[in-house]
Order: C-alpha cells, then sequence, then structure tokens
C-alpha cells in the first residue's frame, strides 16, 4: 500500500522539483547574463582572436593567390614547373599594380631573411609579363634566388590558409627546406631563454613575496582586530596607488645617486655606489613590492580560519612551538600558499612595464617582445604566439595547482 | 569544606595564593588556593566570568597568575610551558587538526613524543576500540558528528596517559540528549582509568552527574567546594544555594539565634525557624533558603502545625510529566515553587489559599541576597 502510492507520487515528485530548480536556474543565469556577455566581448573573444592569429597566415595568398595555386601540388622535392613561374610573374605583375607587394614581401621575409629584396627587386624588373614558356628564364635572370629551391618552400609554406610557423618560431623552432622542424638559427631563437627568464624572475618573486608575506600575514591573522585592521591598510595601500608611481619610486630609491646610495655612502658602508637598479634585483624588488599584497591576502584569510585552538591543543599534546607549527598550522595554510603563489606566479608572468623601466636588456620578460612585436613591427602572428604559448604553460600551471589542491582536502572540524 | 573524606589522597595539583588580572585592574581570579587529589574528578563550576576557565588555563599553562603558585606534583610549574606539562586537554570545541585522520590525531601525542611506531600503533589502536571508532580511524574530523569529534578529542587526550586531564566544557556544543550519554561515558572512562580529570562547565547538573567534588566559582572567588550532595544539602551561602539545583528565597531579618537555629521575622509577614548557617547574629537581614522538594502544601486550617507554617496563595501550576510544580506566592515572593506528585496539581485553584509547611531543617538562613 505504502509502496504503491510511493511510486505513484515519485514521479511527479521528480518533476516539481526539476522544475522548481530550472525556475531557479533561469533567475541565477539571469542574474551572471550581462557580465557573461561583457566577457564574451572583451575576454573571450580577444583570446580567441590572438590564438587564431598565432596559426593565421593569409597575407602571401592574398598577394599571390595564382603562385600558391600553382605550388599546391608541387612535391618541393625539385624546383617548380613553368606554369608555377608563370603563375608568379603574373601574380607580381597584379600585385604591383595593387600596390600589395609589400605586405607579401614582409611575411616571406620572417620566414627568409632577404626576401623583401628578392620579391621587391623581381617586382621592379619584371617590366611586362614574360613570353609564354619564357616564365622560368626572366625571373632566374633577374634575380637567381628563383633559381633555388628554398625560395619556392617558403613560398609554398607561408602559403597558408593556416601555419605552423609562428608557433614554431616563439619556441625557436624553424622548418627547413624540406619541411622537417629543426631548430632555428642561433641569431632568431631568443624565445626559450626569454620564456626561461620569464619563468624564473615569476619564481624568484613568488618566493620572496611568500617569505615577506608569511610573516605579515601571521601577525594580520594574530593581532587582536584593532590593530590588524590598521597593519591591513598598510598592506592594501600599494592597492591604491599607481603602479606606475610605485614603479618609478623605486627608480628614485635605487638609481645609482638614489636615496639607498646615498644613504649607504653617507655611513661610509660602500664607496662606489652600488648597481641596484637596471638589474634583475631592481626588477625583483620593485615586483615583489607590487605583487605583495596578491601573496599577503590569500595567506592572511587561510590563516584566519585557523582557530587558536589548534595551537593550543598541539602544546596541551606535547608538542613544542616549532613542531607544532610545522605539523599543526602549517599544512593548514597550503591551500593559502597554494593560492597566493599560483595568482603572484601568474601575475607575474605578464609583468611588462615594471621589467620594461627598472629592468636591463637583459632583464626584459616575455611581455617585452609581445608589445614590441604589436606595437613596433606589426608582427601580430609572432606576437599572438608568444601569447598563445604563454596561456598554454599558464593553464597547464593552473591544472597542475588544481590536481594539487583537489589531492588534500582540508576541511576543519571546527568550522563544521 | 572538605566534609566527608576520610582519608584524603595526596594533591596532584595545589593552587597557592593564585591571582589573575587580564587589564591589571580587575581581578578575574582572586586569591584561589585549591587541592586536586589524584583520580579525582573534580568540577570547577560558576557563570560565565567567574574564572574557572582562566583557572583551568593557568593549569593548561596557556595564562600566567599573575601572583602565586601552582604546584603539580609537588613540583612549581607557573614558568613550564604548556607542552612540557603532560597534561592532557579536551576543549570546547573539540580543536581536532582538520588536515590528519582520527588515527593520526591521535596519533600525534605519541608521535610528537617519539613513541616507537609499532606501540602508537598499538595505542592509537586500543584509543580507538575505547571509543568504538575503530571503523572510522582514516576518516577526516570534518566528516564525523559532534559526538563522535567529543569522543576523539577525548581518546587524544587520554592516549598518551598524561597524569592529569583537563576538559574545557567539552559538551557544551551538543545536543541534551547526547550530552548526557557522553556524561556518563567520561565518568566511566574516568573509574575505569583511574585519571584525575579538571571539569569545567556552567552546567550544575552536569557537574552534579559527573563529580567527585565540585569548585563552585563566583566572581573570581571559590564560594565553596564540596561533594555534590554537600554542595546540594549544606550550601554555604545564598550564591550556592542559588547556582545549584532549584531554590526558593524568602528574606528577613534574624529575630534570635539558639545555637544552630534562629528565628527569622519574614519581610512579608510571619515568622519561621531555620537552620543558621550563614547569619552575623541577631538583627541581621538573611536570606532563607528551602528547596521545593522540602516543602508540602497543607489545606487551609488543617492541624498538627509544625514550626513553620506560612499562609500561601496558588499562582499556577505546571505539569512536567514526572512531576509537577506548584507556583505559590508566599510572604511577597511571587514565584515560590512546590514540587509536587504529578496528578496532585489536580488539586491545586488559581488564587486558592493554601498553607505550606516545611522543616527548620531544610530552611537555611544565609548571607542576604
Amino acid at each position: 500500500m505504502t509502496d504503491a502510492s510511493l511510486t505513484r507520487t515519485e514521479v511527479p515528485l521528480k518533476r516539481q522539483l526539476k522544475r522548481a530548480e530550472r525556475a531557479r536556474q533561469v533567475k541565477a543565469l539571469a542574474l551572471v547574463l550581462p557580465l557573461l556577455v561583457f566577457l564574451l566581448f572583451t575576454f573571450a573573444g580577444p583570446i580567441a582572436g590572438m590564438l587564431w592569429r598565432a596559426i593565421e597566415d593569409r597575407e602571401v595568398r592574398q598577394v599571390l593567390p595564382h603562385t600558391i595555386a600553382a605550388l599546391a601540388n608541387w612535391d618541393g622535392k625539385d624546383l617548380p614547373d613553368e606554369k608555377a613561374y608563370a603563375a608568379l610573374a603574373s601574380d607580381i605583375q597584379a600585385a604591383r599594380a595593387a600596390g600589395t607587394i609589400a605586405i607579401a614581401a614582409k611575411r616571406l621575409n620572417y620566414a627568409l631573411n632577404g626576401f623583401r629584396t628578392i620579391l621587391t627587386g623581381t617586382s621592379r624588373n619584371l617590366k611586362a609579363m614574360p613570353e609564354p614558356g619564357a616564365a622560368r628564364e626572366t625571373l632566374v635572370k633577374i634575380n637567381p634566388a628563383w633559381r633555388e629551391r628554398g625560395t619556392w618552400t617558403t613560398i609554398k609554406d607561408a602559403g597558408g590558409p593556416v601555419t605552423g610557423f609562428y608557433l614554431l618560431a616563439a619556441l625557436d623552432l624553424t622548418r627547413n627546406a624540406d619541411g622537417a622542424i629543426v631548430a632555428a638559427p642561433p641569431d632568431q631563437a631568443i624565445y626559450r631563454e626569454v620564456f626561461a627568464r620569464t619563468f624564473l624572475i615569476s619564481l624568484s618573486v613568488t618566493a620572496l613575496c611568500l617569505i615577506l608575506g608569511f610573516p605579515v600575514a601571521y601577525l594580520l591573522a594574530t593581532l587582536p582586530p584593532a590593530r590588524s585592521n590598521l597593519l591591513m591598510i598598510f598592506v592594501l595601500l600599494p592597492f591604491w596607488t599607481s603602479l606606475l608611481v610605485r614603479t618609478c619610486a623605486w627608480i628614485v630609491l635605487l638609481q645609482s645617486k638614489g636615496v639607498v646610495n646615498d644613504s649607504l655612502h653617507w655611513l661610509g658602508i660602500i664607496d662606489e655606489p652600488l648597481r641596484l637598479i637596471y638589474n634583475r634585483f631592481g626588477v625583483c624588488v620593485a615586483m615583489t613590492h607590487v605583487l605583495l599584497p596578491f601573496m599577503i591576502l590569500p595567506l592572511y584569510s587561510s590563516m584566519k580560519a585557523i582557530s587558536p585552538a589548534y595551537m593550543r591543543a598541539a602544546a596541551s599534546l606535547g608538542a613544542p612551538p616549532v613542531t607544532a607549527f610545522l605539523r599543526i598550522y602549517l599544512p593548514q595554510t597550503l591551500p593559502g600558499i597554494g593560492a597566493g603563489s599560483l595568482l603572484v606566479f601568474i601575475l607575474a608572468l605578464g609583468y611588462y612595464i615594471t621589467p620594461a623601466l627598472v629592468g636591463g636588456a637583459a632583464d626584459q620578460m616575455i611581455s617585452y617582445f609581445i608589445a614590441l612585436y604589436t606595437t613596433e613591427t606589426a608582427n601580430w602572428g609572432l606576437a599572438s604566439a608568444l601569447g598563445a604559448v604563454l596561456l598554454l604553460a599558464t593553464i597547464l600551471l593552473a591544472l597542475v595547482y588544481g590536481k594539487l589542491v583537489q589531492g588534500q582536502q582540508v576541511t576543519g572540524g571546527m568550522k563544521n | 569544606m572538605e566534609a566527608g573524606m576520610v582519608t584524603p589522597a595526596p594533591a596532584l595539583v595545589r593552587f597557592s595564593g593564585i591571582q589573575k588580572t587580564y587589564d591589571g585592574e580587575h581581578l578575574v581570579v582572586k586569591n584561589l588556593d585549591l587541592d586536586i587529589r589524584k583520580g579525582e574528578f573534580i568540577t570547577l563550576l560558576g557563570p560565565s566570568g567567574s574564572g574557572k576557565t582562566t583557572t583551568l588555563m593557568m593549569l593548561a599553562g596557556f595564562e600566567v597568575p599573575t601572583h602565586g603558585e601552582i604546584y603539580l606534583s609537588e613540583r612549581p610549574i607557573k614558568n613550564m610551558p604548556p607542552h612540557k606539562r603532560d597534561i592532557g586537554m579536551v576543549f570546547q570545541n573539540y580543536a581536532l587538526f582538520p588536515h590528519l585522520t582520527i588515527a593520526e590525531n591521535i596519533a600525534f601525542p605519541l608521535s610528537v613524543r617519539n613513541t616507537s611506531k609499532a606501540e602508537a600503533q598499538e595505542r592509537v589502536t586500543a584509543a580507538l576500540r575505547m571509543i568504538k571508532m575503530e571503523a572510522m580511524a582514516h576518516r577526516r574530523p570534518g566528516q564525523l558528528s559532534g559526538g563522535q569529534q567529543q569522543r576523539v578529542a577525548l581518546a587524544r587526550a587520554l592516549v598518551f596517559n598524561p597524569q592529569l586531564v583537563l576538559m574545557d566544557e567539552p559538551l557544551g556544543a551538543l545536543d541534551k540528549r547526547l550530552r548526557e550519554q557522553m556524561q556518563l561515558e567520561i565518568k566511566q572512562l574516568h573509574e575505569r582509568m583511574g585519571i584525575t580529570i579538571v571539569y569545567v562547565t556552567h552546567d550544575q547538573s552536569e557537574a552534579l552527574t559527573m563529580s567527585d567534588r565540585i569548585a563552585v566559582f563566583n566572581d573570581g572567588i571559590v564560594q565553596q567546594i564540596d561533594r555534590p550532595d554537600a554542595l546540594y544539602e549544606h550550601p554555604v551561602n545564598s550564591f550556592v544555594a542559588h547556582f545549584i539545583g532549584e531554590n526558593n528565597v524568602l528574606s528577613g531579618t534574624v529575630e534570635a539565634v539558639d545555637k544552630d537555629y534562629c528565628r527569622v521575622a519574614l519581610a512579608g509577614g510571619g515568622t519561621v525557624t531555620a537552620r543558621a548557617v550563614n547569619i552575623s547574629g541577631a538583627g541581621a537581614s538573611t536570606s532563607l533558603s528551602v528547596r521545593p522538594e522540602r516543602i508540602a502544601i497543607v489545606p487551609d486550617g488543617s492541624s498538627g502545625d509544625g514550626p513553620n507554617r506560612l499562609p500561601a496563595r496558588v499562582q499556577n501550576t505546571i505539569y512536567l510529566g514526572d512531576h509537577a510544580l506548584a507556583v505559590l506566592e508566599v510572604a511577597g515572593n511571587g514565584e515560590f515553587m512546590v514540587k509536587l506528585q504529578p496528578g496532585a496539581h489536580h488539586d491545586l485553584t488559581h488564587g486558592e489559599s493554601v498553607f505550606i509547611t516545611f522543616r527548620p531543617e531544610d530552611c537555611l538562613a544565609l548571607d542576604p541576597v
């Protein structure tokens, strides 16, 4: 009897629940919709655009469409046939008339140094369309480079519509004439070092922030509220000051005729001014200062949740202060350490203005190069590829962190 | 006030002239002298702010006395850090380490003492068996109910065989039924293991249920230290009489003192004979204390009067299951409680005039409230 009534009411009950929950879900969705749309246009869209630009390759295809078509079936083992030469000659003629030859020349020059000269020179000297069947002869006469296989593979590789060229370049790799992936020539292979430097600086800054921030966060979490609020204002003060102002303040402090050097000199500790800025030291100091609050705040919130009763319990159970700290307190701050370190590290990875102002040439991080390629040389493909690699590395790190945190779920016995 | 102990066991803990102030103006503990015997279950009972928790914290080593000395096994421990005192403690909110499993929590005091792995394992298993939680050894504290967490905290405080176990309102967060069950479990543990327990609570029924002796704290002073029954039967002052159990208060003036008894003229009219417990002499004002269960209601005009017979008016009756209470108006006190047999409350009607009577030995003349 009861069973029957149960099964009879079960289905409508489930449906009712679903209906009730759907209403709530719709309401929740409506609340976040404006932000979602905003993020779609200002965040997801640009990132997708960046990722696309990292692999997009259409300049050469636009300017030399017939050449790309003619090279489609070329196996790349020998020189291409006469048809390809004729297509190139007609494409160059058309491009010269349209004034677009420089676009293709710039792109091809990325892949092969000196291609700009080859293409613009050919364009200048190719007065008229060559006789049918004599295209190869004419072009080779204008520039012997057209007799080389590498010239043609460069064009074919740049034919798009998508390419791995920029991504490979961002990792100091390139394709040789046979299409195999090889290390880039040493004069172009700088990005691995820049990435390594970026990670090293970020790691140093994260470590410094942790070492300096941990005691402050501990003090904040243990002081009585009135005093900890005052201290908190000092921690937050940097947040309310412009990044540029803070960085410039460091220049004032650390330069060779700056406050620090003058004081040390006056005290007789040094004779020669120390080199404190425009080097790695200055970059780390300034970045640590700027990023310290991002470490202190997560640490503080994780420490605030640790009841002082735990340390008392540990002491009453016979643990000396250091043991109690290492075995009871520290493990409970791990989520805060993880969150703060990840935050500082990821923010540091993207730092641009501070290293640019207080760093030397050997201290520029990857953002500097991204900015360089977007604003100065307009090499959007390479800038996007560098950005994509940085993004990928950051996502990987976040995933690793997520796995680590998931592994050690900390739920407080005191809190529930 | 150490009535009834024929052969006192040696004092394990001795508070000697202890004073404690936090702000330099008010003494939270005023001149405390207290002996705790080996193997006894002593409860520090009092309202909040009475100094009982401060006393416990000084014993645990988390607070330092402003004046005086504490001896543990004859050794002064005032300046000994908590981790060297060998005192187990159970905290109000259990304070189980959230990042460790139950077994790791219980093993913690053993591992900081460098107990060998095998022995620690054995003792943790025994402790888990003691609290009947072997199956939950690998859970985390957050996954346990309040009662289970409390058992783990208990096991953790006992597993290293401390010479003394302190409990700071350990059952405060539990519901009534579970609290009563845990009271019995702790009491049984105490009897089985012969440990010395100092227990802090503000719940007088908890103190009466569990303790060998109770120290009643008020205003930084120990008002009385005694066995539960002695506290109830022979309170030394109005505070203790009022704090322990139900109590009716009648105020009056002492007319005459005759050895252990005195005549008291009630402020609301009438005279009664009371036991002279805490009065300064004839002419002094006093508060009389009478327990609700020591009073009989007699109908109007009945004969066989004792020395204490007062007119009363029925205000209300309250049915409480196993017994009932009559609320009377007696000599100006409108909340005078009398305990009745269940069913007897039907015989009383609102506004009815009755008489109450009680024996002189059940009426205590104490300091005026």
